[in-house]
């Protein structure tokens, strides 16, 4: 059973059964697709990078947080008219980086989660806009308030669905 | 060395992944096309997808129709009154609209215009949407199998949407104009200045390359211009919204969309359209009064006017004309003008008119114009019935001159020219 320690406590390492693995993501790249059709407010979220964060910092392992996110990725820039990879390499990123965080760090309690999904969203907004800009030319707009509060919405309703999601988890 | 890669074998794994994905992305901006396997992904991720979208857009949609149609029907007699004095006046207006294009259309054939018409059109759903900011497209229910194609262009009753952008089976992805990669021709009402059309990063739509010396009001409607070969001449993009200066000396001139863009229902993908010169019709436009007379049942029939043994008389019987169209006139007549200038003569006899053989073309006729057997000819009312402004003198040349005309019967030594309003 791998166990890392921090700071004297034990940091326990979960894992998901397969319906769950592709019923999440697939459950949030399809709401991602259709809400905001219905709720123009929806279109602020990003469910997938939730998702993304959440499998990364219950999982602790690097290498499977950024496969996961990476194919989140893959699969959302699919829906889109934009080339497939601006997302995946994003959420790579991001799932690495969560994964890596969850190692060190017990992010179990809600203040803890609001921040760190914080961090993340506007991580994976930035790498987003390095990769539109930088790699395929994108004309984007940055805009520091709006990406700021769109990462505050999405920590919160991070919260609250990573305590939904909890119930999946399995101990190891 | 394995110790190195054990080491390491998370930021190995991470490089490896990115720079799988940094690859693929290089080869998608080199190429124009979906690469086959970026493609194929595509495939899964819309399949995937868009089959529960369409479940819960039907249940959705179902659910909404049994609400309003069977139980939620208040203050739908007041409606329907007013629908039907909105049809009224639609009507009246209608008919004014239907003169001005015939004119366009004379004038387009002299000039010998093509022009675009909108000749197929195919209903469609929207069942989702790519869930981007950065990406401002929607899918439909309709897609290879339906016969849509790539470009095809995307409208609603209001304006234009967007165009098909990839088409998969049973569904199809469409750019919504105010997608910044997105460019559709624009032109304004009024001042005919021509521009484009384009989405910014922020989801709004703007009309650019239009110098900041031109004269454009807020309240302006912008149509398409037909230039970019997608979206045919005349269908309204939007209003004009704001105008300032921009960059270069143009304007920048935002517009909001005249279909509403974030609520979407149902759209209509343009599956066919044909590029030809307009014709004009043979029998001549079908002109306010005329179709006004038709509603009028107890009207005499038409008094002769036309001494047939004058130069003309003999064309003007040509039985070309329907009982509701005006008939074909020789260059350089007016008509409004003629039969104002010319009424009937009080004094005049007005015997019944002999249908059968100066104008064989009417027995047809009234089937196809829904015009009953005792419909007058139109030019007997034309003085009492044209309100508005003569439209101007147009000289127009018969476009089939040469086209064998059938031959109508001789009429009797004093049978009067059905047509009153023949050159004199």
């Amino acid at each position: 059973m791998p166990i890392t320690y921090t700071s004297g406590e034990q940091v326990e390492v979960y894992r998901f059964n397969w319906p769950i693995t592709i019923g999440v993501p697939a459950t949030a790249l399809f709401l991602q697709a259709w809400l905001p059709r219905h709720l123009s407010f929806f279109a602020m979220l990003d469910l997938p990078l939730l998702v993304t964060i959440f499998f990364g910092i219950s999982r602790r392992n690097p290498v499977s947080g950024l496969l996961t996110g990476g194919i989140i990725g893959v699969f959302q820039d699919a829906l889109t008219s934009l080339p497939i990879g601006i997302n995946g390499i994003a959420k790579t990123v991001v799932g690495y980086g969560a994964s890596s965080l969850g190692v060190k760090l017990d992010v179990e309690n809600a203040g803890a989660r609001l921040l760190v999904t914080l961090v993340f969203c506007v991580a994976h907004k930035i790498v987003y806009f390095m990769v539109a800009r930088g790699l395929v030319n994108l004309s984007m707009q940055w805009s520091w308030p709006h990406e700021l509060w769109a990462a505050f919405i999405n920590a919160i309703v991070g919260v609250f669905l990573f305590f939904a999601l909890d119930r999946f988890k399995q101990r190891t | 060395m394995e110790s190195v890669l054990g080491r390491y074998k998370n930021l190995i794994v991470l490089v490896c992944v990115l720079f799988a994905q940094v690859l693929g992305l290089a080869v998608q901006v080199k190429r124009t096309t979906d690469t086959e396997s970026s493609r194929l992904i595509r495939i899964w991720a819309v399949d995937s997808v868009t089959p529960f979208e369409k479940v819960l857009n039907w249940m959705h949609n179902s659910s909404w129709n049994i609400w309003h149609n069977y139980f939620y029907l208040r203050g739908v007699r007041a409606e329907n009154r007013g629908l039907k004095a909105e049809i009224e006046r639609l009507r009246l207006e209608q008919i004014r609209l239907n003169e001005d294009a015939a004119q366009a259309r004379r004038l387009q054939a002299l000039f010998a215009f093509k022009e675009q018409f909108i000749s197929q059109t195919r209903p469609a759903q929207v069942i989702g949407s790519s869930g981007s900011e950065q990406s401002r497209a929607i899918y439909i229910d309709k897609g290879e199998s339906d016969g849509l194609k790539p470009d095809m262009a995307v409208i609603t009753a209001d304006g234009i949407v967007g165009k098909v952008l990839k088409v998969f089976h049973s569904t199809s992805q469409v750019l919504l104009i105010d997608d910044q990669s997105s460019g559709v021709g624009g032109i304004l009402e009024k001042s005919r200045l021509q521009g484009i059309v384009r989405g910014t990063r922020s989801g709004e739509v703007v009309l650019e390359h239009i110098m900041s010396d031109n004269p454009v009001q807020p309240g302006e409607v912008v149509r398409t211009s037909g230039g970019d070969r997608i979206f045919p001449k005349g269908l309204p993009v939007g209003t004009v919204s704001q105008v300032g200066n921009g960059p270069d000396l143009f304007l920048t001139i935002r517009v909001r969309p005249a279909a509403n863009l974030s609520k979407l229902e149902e759209v209509l993908v343009v599956t066919k359209l044909v590029e030809q010169e307009p014709t004009q019709l043979e029998s001549g436009p079908v002109r306010a009064a005329d179709i006004l007379a038709q509603r009028l049942p107890s009207v005499p029939d038409k008094p002769p006017a036309a001494d047939p043994s004058k130069p003309g008389a003999g064309e003007a019987a040509k039985p070309s004309a329907p009982a509701a169209i005006k008939p074909a006139r020789p260059a350089g007549v007016s008509a409004p003008n003629t039969n104002a200038a010319n009424p009937p003569k009080p004094d005049e006899k007005v015997p019944p008119k002999p249908q059968a053989q100066a104008s064989p073309a009417r027995a047809a006729s009234p089937s196809s114009l829904g015009v009953g057997p005792t419909a007058t000819a139109p030019s007997a009312l034309k003085p009492a019935t044209e309100k508005g402004p003569a439209p101007p003198p147009v000289k127009v040349v018969d476009p089939t001159p040469s086209a064998p005309k059938p031959k109508p019967a001789a009429p009797p030594a004093n049978a009067p020219s059905p047509i009153q309003d023949g050159p004199q």
